[in-house]
């Protein structure tokens, strides 16, 4: 189970996080929605420890997260970064392989790869390929296989499906449904697409203003009375929130 | 000025961190590889060049200067003393500055930039250990041998100057230069290689790490690491040759 409690981060006086309190169970599905720009990286920034919030806890199963403990957590982690992220210096299949490669798995870790390759509709043939051969869909599609490929029991997905076509959007979906329904794996999705939320969610939570806004079961949001939560959801520019300064 | 010692606090601390990584596994045998290849291998034609062509001017400008005084004769002697003693180590280390500083800040900057440094940190490997330490150690390590070809180098290029344009006899410049030079001018050349090395490597690697977001930020990070660098070795020259010279 992870929590956060209190949540703060503020960047050169610019406050993105002010308070954010959120709980995902094992095993569940949680989706977090919101505005461009709101801190939804941040914020999984922060459980990953790859930033330090001001103000405020998080805990992995009861144990903190700090600078001491964040290695053994790591290690049960896998993370989809919203750029991508991948090593440009190494080819395809040593991308996705490359938790692999350093540990007992590392005689299999190639078959593994192309196999990790194939789940998210990749061919065998860009194995060793260079990232920077391909297009900007085919690296997030490598980047989700990296984050899947040592099965981790956590996995964090920074906009899985941007920049895909609708059909690949839904094998990733499917693929994400899949992890958690089938290895029992905890995921943390960040996306824009309410497709996704549909396919994707157990639960959602609506990061607005650097709090979290609206958190519930993904059929509850249908009959939700926020404001805000109804205005994101249809996609209007009419509402509390403002698309227009 | 406050802001310049903090900056050298971060330093000290991000060099002691890279040391203390030596004693502690992992160790990425593969990158340090790679690096002692791109670092030692790759530099030998740039560092073949500037040591022999200033090898070759060296031996003219001691021979038109010494003319003054009628002491020509000193050409092979100064010329070994000058390379191996100073130029080499020091031009070595500033070709290595422009050429691997650079290099390591640029990279090790852009994936910074790119989250590739964060998603090291969650793929469990830690970035001082993959990306640093096996720079800094193939620096070291290699900076000493490109230093000895670099010497080497510059010695024949004065030997070649002086033999076919100076007149001067072949077998007899080679044993001048042999029974001038003393076990302490190129032991002394050989460290300061070390030095340079080590610190070439550490500054590109610091800046790297340090630097800001956007193109503009991986530009300014190696502009920042190259100055640094050259700066750093040619005042390390300095108390090195007190060091080794002095008294
Ligand atoms: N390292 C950083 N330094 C300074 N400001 C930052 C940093 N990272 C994020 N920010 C700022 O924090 C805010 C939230 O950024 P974040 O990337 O979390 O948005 P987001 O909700 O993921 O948006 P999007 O949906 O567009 O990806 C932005 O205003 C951004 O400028
Ligand atoms: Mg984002």
């Amino acid at each position: 189970m992870i929590t956060l409690s209190g949540i703060h981060k503020t960047f050169e006086g610019n406050p993105v996080l002010r308070g954010v309190d959120l709980t995902v169970g094992r095993g569940e599905s949680m989706v977090i929605i919101g505005g461009s720009g709101s801190g939804k990286s941040v914020l999984i920034k922060c459980i990953l420890g790859l930033l330090t919030p001001d103000i405020g806890e998080i805990t992995i199963d009861g144990a903190a997260m700090t600078p001491k403990s964040q290695t053994g957590f790591l290690d049960r982690f896998g993370m989809l970064f919203q750029g991508g992220a991948l090593f440009d210096s190494l080819p395809v299949w040593q991308n996705v392989a490359f938790r692999l490669l350093r540990g007992p798995q590392k005689a299999q870790a190639r078959e593994i790869a192309v196999a990790k390759l194939a789940q998210v509709g990749l061919k065998a043939d860009i194995a060793d390929r260079y990232p920077s051969e391909l297009s900007g869909g085919m690296q997030k599609r490598v980047g989700l296989a990296r984050a899947i490929a040592a099965d981790p029991e956590v996995i964090f997905f920074d906009e899985p499906t941007t920049g895909l076509d609708p059909i690949m959007a839904g094998v990733i979906n499917d693929l994400i449904r899949n992890v958690v329904t089938e290895l029992g794996v905890t995921a943390i999705t960040i996306t824009h697409d309410m497709t996704s939320v549909d396919t994707i969610a157990d639960k959602v939570a609506m990061l607005h203003d650097g709090k979290i806004r609206w958190t519930g079961a993904k059929s509850a949001m249908e009959t939700a009375d926020d404001p805000y939560l109804t205005q994101f959801i249809a996609g209007t520019t009419d509402g509390p929130i403002k698309a227009r300064w | 000025m406050l802001g310049a010692l903090a900056a050298l606090g971060r330093f000290a601390i991000f060099t002691g961190q890279t040391i203390s990584h030596l004693a502690r596994p992992p160790f990425y045998g593969g990158a340090f590889g790679q690096a002692l290849i791109q670092i030692g291998y790759f530099s030998l034609p740039v560092v073949g060049l500037t040591a022999f062509f200033t090898g070759g001017a060296l031996a003219l400008q001691i021979y038109s200067g010494g003319a003054r005084f009628s002491a020509e004769a000193v050409v092979p002697q100064i010329v070994a003393i000058g390379m191996v003693r100073e130029l080499g180590p020091v031009l070595v280390g500033l070709m290595i500055a422009a050429r691997v500083t650079s290099s390591i800040a640029a990279e090790i900057a852009t994936m910074k930039v790119t989250e590739q440094i964060d998603a090291l940190v969650t793929l469990s490997t830690h970035p001082m250990k993959y990306l640093t330490l096996p720079r800094v150690l193939a620096a070291t390590l290699m900076m000493p041998l490109l230093v000895a070809v670099g010497d080497t180098i510059g010695i024949f290029g004065g030997y070649l100057v002086s033999t076919q344009r100076l007149g001067f006899n072949a077998a007899s410049y080679m044993q001048n230069t042999i029974d001038f030079l003393e076990v302490l001018d190129i032991t002394s050349s050989l460290a300061k290689g070390a030095v340079f090395g080590f610190i070439a490597a550490i500054v590109g690697c610091y800046y790297g790490m340090t630097s800001e977001r956007g193109a503009m930020g991986v530009g300014r990070a190696t502009k920042g690491a190259v100055v640094a660098a050259s700066v750093l070795i040619l005042a390390a020259n300095f108390f090195l040759t007190e060091a080794f010279f002095s008294t």
